[in-house]
């Protein structure tokens, strides 16, 4: 039995972050009769338009009534957006399973926004939180299967058979008696009469033919050929291209402009101005982009033009201090344990402010009219954005379409809908469609940030350095309050922040455990979710911790950790075994050299990663290789799973070594991929995966390599050189002393 | 009026002399398959060739393109090294989020035409101007080799 199982916290955690399904329900939403511009014939990967007249079953599953002998077409519609992380395909992959049919002959339409599509475990319709696989996993299936058995049901009618005489294949329902068979489109008009049947069983892992099997994502074709249409690439006639300036310092206003000017350049037609912002308006970007510069707008600051990054980080050490912290969590008496513990180890680790920086720069779409609106757009929160639009717009939700766009990378940053409230603002003005695209330095200093995070662990150890007490004080702002304020506990703890540290999202057992946290909101920037979310905060902080104890113990840090597992989870040592064979660990390694290990149990999946680094040149981090053995249960599509790891491995690794936002004036100094450095390729070490087979339940896969990478590497530059780096990013820590405080 | 030429077509444009090429591809020409990452060449998301080199059309005048050859990604695929890359990025499954990829296939082809079996220290000097955010440098690594084979 979990301790924890049935706690508040624990429970509320788990529905914020963990599982969670989509709720579908028969109802359909409403759509409106528009027809998507497809630039030819229909494609998989290509998406589409909800076909009028479908058979309809569920909110996921149409097919169009077809002429004898021929196909029809049948349309998925995906419920997550793709940002790269192949939901699409995995989407299809489920519902083909049960409906058999081949994945590669699939329409894709994204779904609208609506209810149907809400992901329970995020409380709104909403692709994040690693959530998709595991919400996705029973109602995808169950709806191909209900489907399934409505297009039997009415080809046995039109047979005059037995329902159990029959079987699908491939788009078909087949007669195993008399050998006909008719198209999925040849009976939907009759399967649409009858009633969606419920519970249908679904198929045994033993009949998959299709789930657990590696498949070529069905976005490929479209993305290689420069034909997939992300948010930033839409047109339509008449649409405008504007770019944007927000006062670079929060709470800031609009003081003065020069708008004569910024008209005088060619191409440009419209200045457009709300309370904080402006927007030049132009045929083309370009010339909107040098009217905005020509513009040149002076700003009122505001209070908070004094923001620097020392007074965020002083803050946050202050908070160490705070006599009445909330206890958030605990299990046992560990603040007696520590009294009264023969030894105590103390840390404090730091975490800076980080950014999104999608590749595809914040952009959207949008036409605002007397009688309703579309939006076209990239965006993880579809309902959210839609209604922001419908708000500002002073229009009835449901003549406000949105259609959700292809992301060209979401990592958190297209979880907030800020950027479509401010189009919205700006749109309203005009009678054209306007596609307001900002610029990378905008997409940089205007970005709702990771937190900062100060955190200081303490350790009671008895007289032969074994651990009988852990007390954790977190410092930093609750994301979840603004996010989703349902999400907070009721003494007011925002439950991510215990992800990766405290059971049950720990592979750990603690004696003695407590968690106090002290909420310090952060001046002068909004903060937002990141990618790996609590996992990246959190695995920094415990992974390293657990590192120091087996160094302080004289202990191999990966035996260390074995010890500790609890017995609930079998699995993490599974991984941790897997990893240690895989990586060589413990064979000999040139001087210089180093390697470091990081468990974790985040998003219902196991891993465990060791970072091999090279410090030969004391002041450079050359991360020389990754190994990462998982076990995230049943698996959809494994090479998809590999994709993931070693996508989120990188994403983390060049963010732990090198980035930083940093405030001065209250202004953000990055401001392109000059001054906020990502790892390119000769500086990205091979990430080799190694997974578990696993009939578990399917846990999620997208951000667990970028949470595991910091602490892995911090824990092997200690093994390469004895220096304890607490602070983040490393190579800053590395050229000071700050980083070892 | 300025005329260009652009995967064999003939395009006439009227704009200023110093409007980079990318936003005459992208707003002008409705060829949005070249991507805006930076705007001032850090990252490769735009690259597009001209006379068959990699250039990054953000910052490349119109101006100087004319009379010029320019293919994108839109075009390279009826180039035999482009169609072979594409298709090798299919086969191993690169693209994730997709938008740095058109950028990566144009910088790959180039190198492939002038450096058929390039090393890895090879492929590290051309592609190291392209970001991928979504961290695939380790399958482009592997499909720039796969395409290497398929053409010999
Ligand atoms: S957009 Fe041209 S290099 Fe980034
Ligand atoms: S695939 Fe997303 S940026 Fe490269």
């Amino acid at each position: 039995m979990n301790a924890f199982a049935g706690k508040p916290n624990a429970a509320r955690r788990a529905v914020l972050i963990g599982g969670g399904a989509l709720v579908f329900s028969a109802a359909l939403p409403l759509r409106r009769g528009r027809a998507r511009d497809l630039g030819g014939v229909p494609e998989t990967g290509v998406l589409v338009e909800n076909p009028a007249n479908a058979f309809s079953p569920n909110a996921f599953v149409r097919v169009t009534p077809s002429a004898a002998g021929e196909a029809g077409e049948i349309v998925m519609v995906m419920p997550n957006v793709e940002m790269g992380q192949g939901i699409y395909t995995q989407s299809v992959v489920l519902i083909a399973e049960e409906l058999d049919v081949d994945p590669v002959n699939i329409l894709l339409e994204a779904a609208p926004p609506s209810d149907v599509y809400m992901t329970a475990a995020l409380g709104t319709e909403a692709t994040g939180g690693s959530t998709s696989t595991m919400s996705q996993w029973d109602p995808l299936r169950q709806a191909g299967a209900a489907a399934r058995e409505m297009l039997k049901q009415a080809a046995a009618t039109r047979w005059g058979c037995s329902v159990d005489l029959l079987k699908t294949e491939n788009g078909k329902v087949l007669n195993t008696k008399t050998g006909q068979s008719l198209f999925y489109g040849e009976v939907a008009s009759e399967a649409a009469l009858l009633t969606p049947p419920k519970d249908v069983p679904l198929r045994p892992s033993s009949e998959w033919k299709l789930i657990g099997h590696a498949r070529h994502r069905l976005d490929s074709r479209i993305k290689v050929e420069g034909r997939c249409e992300f948010g930033i690439d839409v047109i339509k006639p008449g649409m405008k291209v504007g770019t944007v300036s927000a006062c670079p310092v929060m709470g800031g206003r609009v003081k003065s402009m020069d708008r004569a000017a910024a008209l005088a350049v060619p191409g440009v037609c419209d200045v457009l101005k709300i309370d904080n912002a402006v927007c030049v308006v132009a045929d083309n970007y370009y010339a909107a982009h040098k009217g905005l510069k020509a513009l040149f707008v002076q700003w009122d600051e505001g209070e908070n033009a004094h923001v620097d990054t020392a007074l965020i980080y002083q803050q946050l050490h202050d908070g160490l201090n705070d006599p009445k912290p909330l206890v958030a969590e605990k299990h046992g008496d560990a603040p007696k344990a520590l009294a009264g513990a023969a030894k105590t180890y103390e840390a404090i680790y730091q975490q800076p402010l980080l950014a999104h920086s999608p590749m595809e720069p914040i952009n959207c779409a949008l036409h605002i009219r007397k009688d309703g609106a579309d939006v076209w757009v990239s965006t993880q929160v579809p309902l959210r954005a839609r209604d922001a639009v419908a708000e500002i717009a002073g229009l009835p939700k449901e003549s406000v379409t949105l259609s959700s766009q292809y992301i060209g990378g979401g990592f958190g940053r297209r979880l907030e809908h800020e950027y479509v409230a401010q189009a919205a603002m700006f749109a309203k003005q005009v009678p054209y469609p306007l596609k307001i695209v900002w610029s990378r330095e905008e997409d940089i200093q205007l970005d709702r940030y990771r937190p900062a995070y100060v955190d200081r662990v303490r350790a009671g150890l008895d007289e032969k350095g074994d651990m009988t007490s852990i007390v954790f004080d977190l410092v930093g702002p609750a994301v979840c309050a603004r996010w989703a304020p349902a999400g907070m506990t009721k003494e007011g703890f925002d439950p991510d922040l215990a992800v990766a540290i405290a059971p049950p999202e720990t592979p750990y057992y603690y004696k003695n455990f407590q968690e106090n946290y002290i909420r310090r909101e952060t001046p002068g920037v909004v903060t937002a979710w990141w990618r790996g979310v609590g996992g990246t905060r959190g695995l920094f902080v415990i992974e390293s911790f657990m590192d120091e104890l087996a160094l302080l113990k004289n202990v191999d840090p990966l035996e260390w950790r074995r010890r500790l597992i609890s017995h609930e989870h079998p699995r993490a040592r599974g991984v941790l075994d897997l990893v240690a064979e895989k990586s060589g660990w413990g064979k000999p390694l040139p001087p210089g050299h180093g390697r470091g290990v990081c468990l974790q149990f985040v998003f219902g999946s196991y891993m465990a990663t060791v970072a091999t680094v090279n410090l030969e040149d004391p002041l450079n981090i050359k991360v020389v290789s990754v190994d990462s053995a998982v076990d995230c249960g049943e698996i959809v599509n494994p090479d998809q799973v590999i994709a993931q790891i070693e996508g989120g491995v990188i994403f983390g690794l060049g963010t732990a070594l090198f980035d930083e936002i940093t405030l001065k004036n209250g202004r953000v100094q990055e401001s392109n991929f000059s001054t906020w450095r990502i790892i390119r390729m000769n500086e990205a070490p091979p990430v080799r995966v190694h997974l578990v087979q696993s009939h578990e339940k399917p846990g999620g896969i997208g951000e667990c390599g970028t949470a595991a990478i910091a602490p892995a590497i911090a824990n092997a530059i200690a093994a390469a050189t004895g220096r304890r780096l607490r602070t983040l990013p490393l190579m800053k820590a590395l050229h000071s002393s700050e980083g070892e405080n | 009026m300025i005329d260009l030429r652009i995967n064999d077509q003939i395009h006439s444009v009227d704009v200023t002399p110093d409007t980079p090429l990318l936003w005459v591809l992208r707003d002008i020409l409705g060829m949005v398959g070249t991507k805006f990452g930076c705007g001032i060449a850090e990252c490769g998301a735009c690259t597009v060739h001209l006379d068959g080199k990699a250039v990054r059309a953000c910052v490349l005048p119109i101006g100087a393109v004319s009379g010029r050859s320019v293919t994108t990604i839109e075009g390279v695929g009826a180039d035999p090294v482009g169609k072979a890359v594409q298709e090798a990025w299919i086969e191993r499954d690169v693209v994730q989020c997709g938008y740095c990829q058109p950028g990566q296939i144009m910088a790959a082809t180039a190198l492939l035409k002038e450096t058929p079996h390039p090393t890895d220290m090879q492929i590290d000097e051309a592609l190291s101007g392209n970001i991928c955010r979504c961290g695939t440098y380790g399958r482009i690594r592997d499909a720039v080799h796969a395409a290497a084979e398929r053409q010999s």
